[in-house]
């Protein structure tokens, strides 16, 4: 089981914060298409992997990064600090 | 190194006062201030969204590598969320360094990374609705010229 967190406009696509997924993924990609494949909002929110950045344990990481033994993925745009 | 990340707004003077009792080898101190900027005087007000988990520890390792790169003194960086109004401070940065190049340098750094690589996004919110703040390419190029 994976923690997933949304932030920005991905949460508000996606509807919530965060939830529990059950996944079958060995990587950020595959757990993408997971998600992508359950409803309407989840592909229009993944719609452009280019306009998206994910944090693998808190750390910024790629879509290629490996999920074994991960405990939280989070999916957001690109961040605007500063 | 002072590392912040909260909702209250601070006082930028008291800050920078405090920063600046440093030891006899410090000579240089370098401070930013971000404000909430209404470039149209159509801004209500600015909501800032971070993730709580990851904010402290994205904002120390680039606090870290400034130092490393440029043997500061100290560094300070505070960032608030929530919610801010036109003309409130987002954020300031401040480096301390025996000469002021290094210190100069080290606060260009930070707020090159604070911006893109901090994980914070900005949402405004005008009385025409709310729309978030879209990453600009030319704050991913300013990152480049940090590569070695």
């Amino acid at each position: 089981m994976l923690d997933v967190l949304y932030f920005a406009w991905v949460r508000e696509r996606i509807g919530m914060p965060k939830e529990r997924v059950e996944t079958q993924a060995t990587d950020v990609a595959g757990l993408i298409e997971e998600l992508k494949a359950r409803e309407a909002r989840y592909a229009l929110a993944f719609s452009d992997l280019s306009a998206l950045r994910v944090a693998v344990d808190q750390d910024l990481a790629d879509f290629d990064a490996p999920l074994a033994g991960v405990r939280e993925v989070a999916f957001f745009p690109p961040m605007t600090g500063g | 190194m002072r590392i912040r990340v909260q909702n209250a707004a601070f006082d930028i003077g008291a800050e920078l006062a405090e920063f600046s009792n440093v030891r006899p080898e410090i000579g240089a101190i370098v401070s930013f201030t971000g404000m909430v900027r209404d470039s149209e005087g159509r801004l209500d007000h600015m909501e800032i969204e971070h993730y709580p988990a990851m904010t402290e520890r994205a904002i120390t390792a680039i606090a870290e590598e400034a130092n490393t790169r440029w043997s500061l003194g100290d560094v300070l960086v505070i960032h608030r969320f929530g919610r801010l109004q036109p003309g409130e401070a987002i954020m300031m940065v401040a480096t301390a360094a025996p000469h002021r190049a290094n210190a100069f340098a080290a606060a260009e750094f930070l707020m090159d990374y604070l911006k893109s690589r901090a994980p914070f996004w900005k949402k405004e919110v005008t009385r025409d609705g709310a729309a978030w703040v879209a990453a600009r390419d030319v704050d991913e190029a300013a990152l480049s010229r940090w590569r070695d």
